[in-house]
């Protein structure tokens, strides 16, 4: 097994394939454990894991502090509503008092692009980004790549559709990484005010495996996973992205006619939350295509992958004494 | 400068071997035959490989329990990476793999299999992670070398081969499924 050298989660971008794999592969054990009747092992029994969430979330929040749990980790949940944030504490006095309080692992979501590497730069736990501003959410992209290999088998060479709001999206960046790394080609879709220009020179050499298109037939034709990103009604109008959240469902929405496009086993993924009748028809939503409710599950798993590596540090070894 | 440790980059040399493949052959079946005699046949048994060296030799105790009885006992196997008490002591860390237990747990007599009962951490981390999976009526051990030096009050029902070991060696099942030739080996760091 190769090494998983980081310190820090705080993006997929820089890991390597062989690392989003051993992930991945960790997360199926994990997964086979919330099966049991006793979710729970002792792994990281006295080690602490701060989920400091300074951006409103549930299920992220809730899917880290199960992790935490059922790896025996002791979990404190901090949420922007009651933190010293509000009192006009900084981001970075707010972690340098934690760490003083020797967290081995803080999980932070944060409005701010940047946000977790800034706060890896200076506090000795193990960071985890759970979202920062337009940048990543690595978490996020893992736990789709886990469910598309769960319902696909393989996610080398599938053709993967990513609908919405791609310029704001951290989704979108966490996805376009991992998916390209492990050889899916991605096509990213939605109308030209959030489409930015030259998104796929993110991932490098590997351009080619990304198309970027403002037409959604173009997206889905023949697509084998249709994902569904959330479209934030606040920038509808005010901000001028687009007009009105029925002209966008009526455009760029998926329906049951739409998916027809795609290949006949294609599976419809979304984040969450969903805006029902927004970018996804609700009978879609709940229909056998749907593993939007998978996708919440191997979120735990996942979380519980990165949480083991980055709370035991230490090196893998090929072979055991 | 520090001197070079006596560490895991010095490469292994054989030093003597305990068992030739007749050897291992000779002691499976024996501990197969005491433990259908102890258990009054194969029923109510279940049979749980500690990943990975334990695991190909469940397998064969399990043929040979069949061959005996005519009944073929469940196999699972069980890892116990995340089970280990020394996961922060620097050490590399432990790979981690599936513990599959295909079968209800509860009720059953489990025989836990091992190629080698060393300190006894192995087994105490083994049956927690059996714990957790239910309650069964009994859980006996059964390895194929017992090299002493135990550090947790643990013993072993069957056992294939006591050896007197020093710290210092290594002990080493070789399995044909392994791509090897049957036999258990002891080596040493070279000096």
């Amino acid at each position: 097994m190769t090494a998983f050298a980081h310190r820090h989660l705080l993006g997929i971008e820089g890991l390597t394939r062989e690392e989003v794999v051993q992930l991945l592969d960790l997360a199926g054990t994990f997964h086979a454990i919330s099966e049991r009747a006793i979710k729970k092992v002792p792994t990281l029994r006295g080690r602490t894991v701060i989920n400091l969430f300074l951006e409103p979330s549930t299920r992220t929040r809730t899917s880290f502090e199960i992790a935490a749990k059922r790896l025996s980790a002791d979990a404190v949940n901090i949420s922007g509503q009651v933190s010293s944030t509000v009192k006009g504490e900084t981001l970075l006095d707010t972690a340098r008092n934690l760490q003083a309080m020797k967290p081995d692992v803080i999980v932070l979501r944060h409005g701010s692009s940047g946000a977790a590497a800034s706060v890896a730069a200076v506090v000795d736990a193990a960071v985890v980004n759970a979202g920062d501003g337009t940048h990543e959410h690595p978490t996020q992209a893992l736990l789709d790549a886990v469910t598309i290999r769960a319902h696909k088998g393989r996610v080398e060479g599938l053709e993967v559709a990513i609908v919405g709001d791609i310029a704001h999206s951290r989704v979108a960046r966490s996805n376009l990484h991992a998916l390209t790394l492990l050889g899916a080609n991605v096509r990213l879709c939605g109308p030209r005010t959030m489409l930015p220009v030259g998104i796929e020179q993110l991932v490098g050499e590997r351009k080619g495996q990304v198309r970027v298109t403002h037409r959604l037939e173009e997206a889905l034709e023949g697509a084998d996973v249709v994902m569904m990103l959330r479209i934030q009604k606040e920038r509808a109008g005010a901000v001028g992205l687009f007009p009105n959240t029925r002209e966008y469902s009526r455009v760029y929405g998926l329906s049951a006619q739409k998916l027809a496009l795609a290949r006949p086993d294609a599976i419809v993924m979304h984040p969450g939350p969903v805006n029902r009748g927004v970018e996804l028809d609700p009978g879609l939503a709940d229909g056998a295509r749907s593993v939007i409710l998978d996708q919440v599950t191997w979120g735990v798993a996942v979380r519980m992958a990165v949480l083991y590596l980055l709370g035991t540090g230490g090196e893998p070894v090929a072979e055991a004494p | 400068m520090t001197p070079p440790r006596r560490g895991l980059e010095q490469p292994l040399v054989l030093l003597r071997e305990l068992l030739d493949e007749a050897g291992v052959a000779r002691a499976l079946r024996r501990i197969a035959h005491e433990l259908v005699e102890r258990n009054r046949g194969a029923g109510g048994l279940a049979l749980v490989g500690v990943r990975t060296g334990g695991l190909q030799l469940a397998v064969r105790l399990r043929r040979l329990v069949t061959e005996i009885e005519g009944h073929e006992p469940p196999l699972g196997a069980v890892d116990i990476a995340l089970y280990r008490d020394d996961i922060f002591q620097g050490l590399p860390r432990p790979e981690v793999g599936p513990t599959e237990l295909p079968f209800a747990l509860d009720g059953l007599t489990l025989v836990l299999v091992d190629d080698v009962l060393y300190t006894g951490r192995t087994v105490r981390a083994a049956l927690d992670a059996l714990m957790d999976y239910g309650r069964p009526r009994a859980v006996q051990l059964a390895v194929l070398v017992d090299r002493g030096h135990r550090e947790l009050p643990i013993q072993a029902d069957y056992v294939g081969l006591v050896a007197q070991t020093t710290r210092a060696e290594s002990v080493r099942v070789k399995l044909a499924e392994l791509g090897e030739v049957d036999r258990v080996v002891v080596l040493e760091r070279g000096a």
